[in-house]
């Protein structure tokens, strides 16, 4: 069996993920309230491993989410609309992550930062018994940021894809392209 | 009858006034705080949403209203709707008797002070009932430690403001400004310095702000008394918070600061300066120091604060004595 084959016939609540039409569907109103979900992205706080690290090294001076407004950490879900899913989902964890997705009020978003959220990353194996090969087995994601843990600079180009993902343009510069280096010379005999 | 006709229109007029007062000074508090933290974390705070960020706050209301409101199941919904209505109309009436200008009080009534200290337990019932309400048991943690941590710190914030209503004899808001002077040794805080500096402690844990936010205590109760509050339930909370931290720092003014008297040009604009210097003041508490545990806050409270104001007012009233 592969992996979402093995969690469907476990004993996992999966996330339903339904989006239902909005009731009033005027386009400006719909723009503005999009423009502002996407300028105050508040994450909830939770770290499941290492790249837990690397969303404290975010909201950390140098990195500094808060220059997007999407600094404000809720500790309880019910007021937070980002989900960074920072690290390896257990398996003891997975009701627990799902349980949390269902509390989030809409509109809501999750973010899988971090091989191991990706797809299991280094823990993916044959034979292996405890860990979820990738989030998206139990939730929708909307963002896959990559990395192991990824830069905080990766996790804030993620914040930026998701903004761009609701408002349908990305509000920031592109960074500079780092040129990459030759490889070094090997001397010839 | 003592409202006239004139008396009714003035107070339904402050009580729009008031609306918009509440809902600016979240707007701006907010902003001041986040750029605050920032700067004291060296680092810019709220930058890229309009010019230096001063679009954060206003983006944050329009998608708390935007967000989904999630009742969750086994909730008294009456309750769970009136505790955050009831954590916000309050202080409306609370704000009436603050005299900000010579001629900008709203109510001029006798006992202003006990009309404010007698209302601002609704602020304290609103919490209960939101922490009861929404059948949580981080809910109810947070609604107990805020009724333990009010009604302790209630306390010796009216021994210390007793201190100046004896000294000035009245306990009328505008006599107690009119008493004092322009210059600052000729206010309150001169004669009364240890009164101020209670009142400053309890100021902070009676609006339940960091050090003293042990009703909404992160680490160990989720986010206390408005867990289940998603979208404009939680908004309000917070739109009542930062009125009712506004509304200590007006009456701290009041009492201690000279109010809307200052060394030149009295004026409202000495209320605000004086009220927002005290806010920035607590802003900046928040983000310096850390947490106290519960035992520590309440024996702050019940060992040094209330003895303390309990022999300042002990002093005030025997040199009053002997004065006279």
């Amino acid at each position: 069996m592969d992996a979402p084959d093995r969690i469907l016939n476990s004993s996992f609540p999966l996330a339903r993920s339904e989006v239902k039409p909005p009731l009033i569907n005027i386009k400006p109103v719909n723009l503005f309230f999009d423009l502002n979900r996407a300028m105050s992205l508040w994450p909830v706080t939770f770290g499941l491993a290492c790249c837990a690290i690397e969303m404290m090294s975010v909201s950390m001076a140098r990195f500094d989410i808060a220059r997007f407004g999407a600094e404000v950490f809720r500790p309880s879900i019910r007021q937070a609309d980002l989900m960074m899913v920072t690290g390896t989902v257990s398996k003891k964890m997975a009701p627990a992550l799902v349980r949390l997705y269902e509390q989030m009020p809409a509109p809501k978003y999750v973010m899988a930062c971090g091989n191991c959220a990706i797809s299991g990353g280094p823990f993916k194996f044959e034979g292996q018994y405890g860990i979820i090969e990738g989030v998206d087995n139990l939730v929708p994601v909307d963002i896959y940021v990559p990395g192991c843990p990824p830069r905080p600079e990766a996790i804030l180009e993620g914040v930026f894809s998701i903004q761009e993902k609701i408002t349908g343009r990305r509000w920031w510069p592109q960074p500079q392209e780092i040129p990459s280096e030759p490889p070094p010379a090997v001397a010839k005999k | 009858m003592a409202l006239s006709l004139v008396n009714f229109v003035v107070v339904i007029a402050a009580v729009l006034l008031i609306i918009g007062l509440m809902v600016v000074n979240a707007v701006i508090m907010v902003y001041a705080e986040r750029k605050t933290a920032g700067f004291i974390q060296r680092r810019p705070g709220p930058y890229e949403v309009g010019p230096w960020g001063t679009v954060q706050a206003i983006c944050d209301s329009m998608k708390l209203l935007g967000k989904q409101i999630f009742i969750p199941g086994n909730v008294d919904w009456i309750l769970f709707f009136a505790a955050p209505v009831l954590a916000f109309f309050p202080v409306l009436l609370l704000f009436l008797p603050i005299p900000f200008g010579p001629y900008l009080t709203a109510l001029k009534v006798d006992e202003g002070i006990l009309l404010i200290l007698a209302f601002a337990g609704f602020g304290v019932i609103s919490n209960i009932l939101a922490g009861w309400a929404s059948n949580n048991k981080y809910g109810l943690l947070g609604a107990a430690r805020a009724v333990s941590q009010s009604v302790a710190y209630e306390i010796p914030m009216i021994m210390a403001l007793l201190g100046v209503i004896f000294l000035t004899g009245s306990m009328n808001l505008t006599q107690i400004v009119e008493r004092q002077g322009a210059w600052p040794w000729q206010w309150n805080l001169a004669v009364q310095p240890l009164a101020f500096f209670i009142y400053v402690v309890s100021m902070v844990g009676e609006t339940n702000r960091a050090p003293f936010d042990l009703p909404e205590a992160e680490s160990e109760l989720t986010a206390g008394f408005h867990t289940e509050y998603s979208g404009m339930g939680f908004a309000l909370f917070f739109l009542s918070e930062y009125a009712n931290m506004l509304l200590v720092c007006c009456v701290c003014a009041t009492f201690f600061l000279g109010g809307w008297r200052g060394p030149f040009l009295d004026g409202f604009w000495w209320t605000f300066i004086k009220a927002y210097a005290l806010m920035m003041f607590i802003v900046w508490i928040r983000w310096t120091f850390p947490r106290v545990r519960f035992d520590q806050l309440l024996n702050i409270n019940w060992k040094w604060l209330l003895p303390l104001s309990i022999l300042n007012l002990w002093i005030t009233a025997v040199i009053l004595k002997f004065v006279d």
